[in-house]
């Protein structure tokens, strides 16, 4: 009998997200009038802000904060972008996961759950981008963005992208697991995405937020999730610039990380299933 | 005259139930207030924002823009409430083929529809926007008489009538369309358009959310009127509107009507 050697484990991780991505690429591209719809639905968020802050810089002599309005459009063209990389598994969606018994079952595969939710969601992502493409040029033919674009801005947009996805699974994968402490989680929600909102980069860029609150969001990871990878392509970041906020996104990941590891240790400890 | 009477007296007695039902909950109050007053202090900390880049947006002043997004949380409050639920259980109610029951009542259908439900809890909402309507208008630049008060109230009607009837139009599509619960989100991002008023969108999206989504009538136009900045014109043009998408409203419920094949089909 031929007995192949076992893979190493980092190989076998691999295969996982290989073959999850693969299956929510098939998946997803399935339900693509579905995930147009809900796109296109999103898109009434930046250009509402891009209509407001367009306004206000006519009104200042053609720009606000530095920002003129093609910068801006430029802005939130790549925020759309950038916020469907931000779309991973909702807290909202644990009471259910527990509810239903679908934690049950991935608690049995030999791997953390954490990276199925990884390799879904980033393979979802595929499609996404894919579906985004025809959105951008149409968004750009009507508000005519200005864009000064580097090979590097490029490379850092195309790895800051990623990183953003990394920061907000893992921080809103800490904030699901509350869940298993109480299902009375709105209030808390709510004020988690208003802070994410103004404080991030989404509502506005955060230049044109008051000092206090830039210092702020410098001290919080919301930023590196909106603000920084739309400024590696709408804004022109030096190198230096660029490399920094790669190395402070690596560092919210490894944060991120370490706070599903030790709060799932906990969390998992809560967990009772019921058989039928 | 009796029918109207008829009618207003069965909205009566649907809403008590539903009310009574939603007012064994709570404890639902406060977290309804408390995410109410999170979206309202997060809508003044952008309007914050806005007014310490420019002294007016688009020529309306801080006072006037605090009168818009009263508008719009009040109106919002309201289709919350009131419209939202029953149009969703009518687009379940197609789908499962119970709305067989409510056929065969001997009352008028649409009214039927429209009174099943009530969230008494989202109309918060209402309140919220009451008071930011309130401050908003003791901080107006020139009072608000009785003329203006008037012109307020009618314009509210007739943008929540125009709001009802654009949802309901949507909902109609239910009887040829079988899946349409994404609509729901679709209108709640479209809807976060009015708490600007709609002069300052680019020419083609003011006519989309004047005509085809009527967010224009619905908030811009009742924050003009306490404002004092709406025009007999204006007025007019929306009880012409409101008139004409009522009709429109109308016709197609009964076109769906015919359509709709029932549990057994």
């Amino acid at each position: 009998m031929i007995t192949r050697p076992r893979p190493g484990r980092a190989r076998r991780l691999a295969d996982y997200y290989l073959t999850t991505m693969r299956t929510a690429v098939q998946e997803q591209f399935q339900y693509r009038v579905a995930n147009y719809a809900y796109m296109l639905g999103m898109v009434t968020e930046p250009v509402i802000y891009l209509v407001v802050w367009s306004t206000v810089a006519a009104s200042q002599g053609g720009s606000v904060g530095g920002f003129t309005r093609g910068q801006l459009a430029a802005y939130y063209i790549v925020w759309t972008l950038v916020r469907n990389m931000n779309i991973v598994f909702t807290p909202y969606g644990w009471e259910e996961r527990i509810r239903e018994g679908h934690l049950s079952g991935m608690l049995l595969r030999p791997v953390h759950p954490i990276h199925f939710d990884l390799a879904y969601f980033a393979g979802w992502k595929v499609v996404v981008i894919v579906l985004w493409l025809p959105l951008a040029v149409v968004l750009s033919l009507a508000f005519h963005p200005s864009f000064q674009v580097t090979a590097a801005n490029a490379a850092a947009f195309l790895a800051a992208i990623w990183g953003a996805y990394l920061i907000r699974s893992m921080f809103l994968w800490v904030l699901g697991m509350i869940t298993f402490w109480t299902t009375r989680v709105g209030a808390i929600y709510a004020v988690w995405f208003t802070l994410e909102l103004l404080l991030s980069g989404r509502l506005v860029p955060l230049e044109l937020m008051p000092s206090w609150a830039r210092t702020l969001a410098e001290a919080l990871p919301f930023k590196w999730t909106f603000g920084f990878p739309i400024e590696t392509l709408a804004a022109r970041l030096t190198g230096a610039q660029l490399l920094e906020g790669l190395a402070m996104q690596l560092l919210w990941t490894a944060v991120g990380a370490l706070l599903v590891a030790v709060i799932w240790r906990f969390a998992v400890r809560r967990f009772s299933a019921v058989g039928n | 005259m009796r029918r109207l009477r008829r009618s207003l007296g069965l909205t009566a007695i649907f809403l008590r139930v539903s009310a009574m039902n939603e007012l064994q909950y709570r404890a639902n109050f406060f977290i309804q207030l408390f995410q109410s007053l999170v979206a309202v202090a997060t809508g003044l900390a952008v309007l914050g924002l806005v007014f310490s880049h420019t002294r007016e947006l688009a020529g309306w002043s801080p006072a006037q823009l605090l009168a818009v997004m009263g508008v719009h949380v009040l109106v919002g409050g309201v289709v919350r409430a009131a419209i939202q639920p029953n149009m969703l259980r009518l687009i379940q109610d197609v789908r499962e083929g119970k709305l067989d029951y409510l056929l065969v009542k001997p009352r008028d259908s649409q009214l039927l529809v429209s009174i099943r439900e009530l969230s008494v809890w989202q109309g918060v909402d209402c309140l919220v926007g009451a008071v930011v309507l309130g401050v908003a208008a003791s901080r107006l630049e020139t009072a608000v008489g009785v003329g203006r008060a008037l012109a307020f109230v009618g314009a509210v009607l007739l943008g929540v009538l125009t709001v009802y009837c654009f949802w309901l139009l949507l909902s109609i599509g239910a009887f040829w369309i079988v899946r349409l619960e994404f609509i729901v989100e679709l209108f709640e991002g479209v809807y976060q358009a009015g708490r600007w008023p709609v002069g300052i969108y680019p020419v083609g999206l003011r006519v989309l959310l004047t005509f085809l989504v009527p967010l224009a009538f619905a908030v811009t136009v009742p924050a003009q009127a306490i404002a004092g900045l709406a025009s007999a014109r204006t007025l007019l043009a929306a009880v012409a509107f409101t008139a004409a998408l009522t009709a429109v409203t109308r016709w197609a419920w009964k076109q769906g009507l015919r359509h709709y094949s029932g549990a057994s089909a």
